[in-house]
């Protein structure tokens, strides 16, 4: 019989319920806690073409792919998006746009809902127009209330993703009265995780866990009053927790990226890893890359586990937590995450919340993501900067 | 909503919601932003006759003859709507 793990038989391989597109990694947005890789400056002039992203399609919704997130960078920079969407629609996908709001228009919305898109994710960064403009680094407030009311005129699901940091996370209350005025359905407080742009700018980002603690009672008494009428998600910030997260539910369990690139991922960070070969649908296929490549079935089950994991009661809960925090933090990909307090490098997150409130570090000019940045990154310039992690984040 | 379900009350898909066969599952999934349910062959028929037009009593009615053979169908049918409405997945017509 084969070797069972996280519901998953190793000899036939899980299916892909959850397909990332990030079609492009151009941004008019510069977020400051941005996951996407420093370095992707190197990726925008290799775009997938739209033949090719609707072979993606194809291909993977024939591997059992049926949640849909189009993403990027700002999905609405491509021209060919409508096309996108339409195939998406044609082939059963449940489809998610998932978007800054620049770029969206009257009649592109208009298209999608032809096209079939099932609900549009809008980020959404502050009630304050200081804050938003400041933590995006762009003069975008007014025009995503625009895009809000139109999300709404057009009978989509409103869906708000909020990531919080600690320019916001003092406002999570008036967050949450703007989100219930402008009728959202569903609500994503994503704590910021580090990974990419928001690791650089970790200690400039981090609340303090008072403050954490503060936000999570405050929506907790908001989804009292409101009920079912908005669902709230609170997503807890590892930094903060015990334990791991069980991260992207397994790798290569469930979820899928393809770059724009078309590297394809069973993470967002993964290329960050060390001895890792992704593949590119340029070369193999999906089918090929879900089942068979050895970046895919390299952290399949648990067999790479080492100590303190390996015989963790705790094991199939979160699997070790997140292959590339634990390297790019630690320096070994199969190591415990530092984030879990039995893991033996735990101090590194301890050591990280105490930089976060020591105010010189934390008042260090942020690293905003932008086209610049990430070549003087990729081009080694800004060693110092990325020099406390093992990988270019 | 803590209210007993009647057999004349009629529900529908919550606003939002899709329900669809999935080849690749081998099953019915309900799709909603953010997540996706995979229900079992019992729910599945049972949420497959929620189309907002049908009654409770008729749902019950059609699974009886749909699965002839199940001891307390009723009982079942009634537990996994309650289940459904508790989750919000399925929302009672006016």
């Amino acid at each position: 019989m084969a070797q069972q793990n996280n519901g998953a038989s190793l000899n036939h391989p899980p299916k892909p319920f959850w397909l990332l597109a990030e079609i492009t990694y151009r941004c008019p947005l510069h977020c400051a806690f941005c996951y996407n890789p420093t370095d992707y400056a190197t990726h925008t002039q290799n775009e997938l073409s739209t033949e090719q992203w609707i072979k993606v399609l194809r291909d993977a919704r024939k591997l059992g792919a049926l949640q849909l997130g189009i993403s990027g960078g700002e999905p609405l920079l491509r021209d060919d998006i409508e096309e996108i969407v339409a195939e998406a629609g044609s082939l059963g996908y449940y489809s998610n746009l998932i978007t800054s709001g620049v770029g969206l228009t009257e009649k592109r919305i208009a298209e999608f809902k032809r096209g079939g898109l099932d609900h549009i994710q809008l980020s959404m960064h502050d009630i304050t127009k200081d804050i938003n403009n400041f933590i995006t680094d762009t003069n975008t407030f007014e025009l995503k209330k625009k895009v809000a009311a139109m999300i709404k005129e057009y009978d989509y699901p409103m869906v708000l993703n909020v990531v919080i940091h600690r320019y916001n996370i003092e406002h999570i209350g008036e967050i949450l009265e703007m989100a219930e005025a402008i009728g959202a359905d569903f609500v994503e407080l994503a704590n910021t995780q580090y990974y990419g742009w928001s690791l650089l700018n970790r200690a400039q980002l981090m609340p303090t866990r008072e403050q954490l603690e503060k936000a999570e009672a405050i929506t907790n008494k908001f989804r009292e009053r409101v009920g079912n009428k908005m669902k709230v998600f609170f997503v807890v910030p590892d930094y903060y927790a015990d334990r791991p997260k069980k991260c992207m539910n397994g790798w290569g369990e469930v979820f899928m990226i393809v770059t724009a690139n078309g590297d394809v991922l069973p993470c967002h960070s993964a290329r960050s890893l060390p001895g890792l070969e992704f593949p590119n649908v340029r070369d193999k296929g999906l089918e090929w890359a879900w089942n068979e490549s050895p970046a895919f079935n390299k952290y399949r089950g648990d067999d790479w586990m080492k100590e303190p994991c390996r015989t963790c009661p705790e094991k199939e809960k979160d699997l070790g937590g997140c292959r590339c925090q634990t390297y790019l933090l630690t320096g070994d990909p199969e190591g415990t995450d530092p984030v879990c307090s039995k893991s033996p490098t735990h101090q590194i997150i301890l050591d990280a919340i105490e930089e976060a409130k020591n105010p010189q570090i934390a008042s260090r000019p942020i690293l905003f993501r932008n086209d610049k940045n990430s070549r003087l990154i990729a081009d080694g310039e800004l060693s110092e900067i990325v020099k406390p992690f093992h990988a270019l984040p | 909503m803590s209210d007993k379900i009647r057999s004349d009350q009629v529900f529908g898909l919550a606003k939002h919601y899709r329900f669809q066969w999935e080849e690749a599952q081998g099953g019915y999934v309900l799709l909603f932003p953010e997540g996706m349910i995979k229900l079992n062959g019992g729910a599945g028929e049972v949420i497959k006759r929620v189309d907002g037009k049908k009654t409770v009593g008729e749902i019950v009615a059609d699974c009886k003859a749909a699965f002839p053979d199940v001891p307390d169908l009723e009982a079942d049918v009634l537990a996994m709507l309650e289940l459904a409405v508790g989750k919000t997945w399925i929302t009672l017509k006016e």
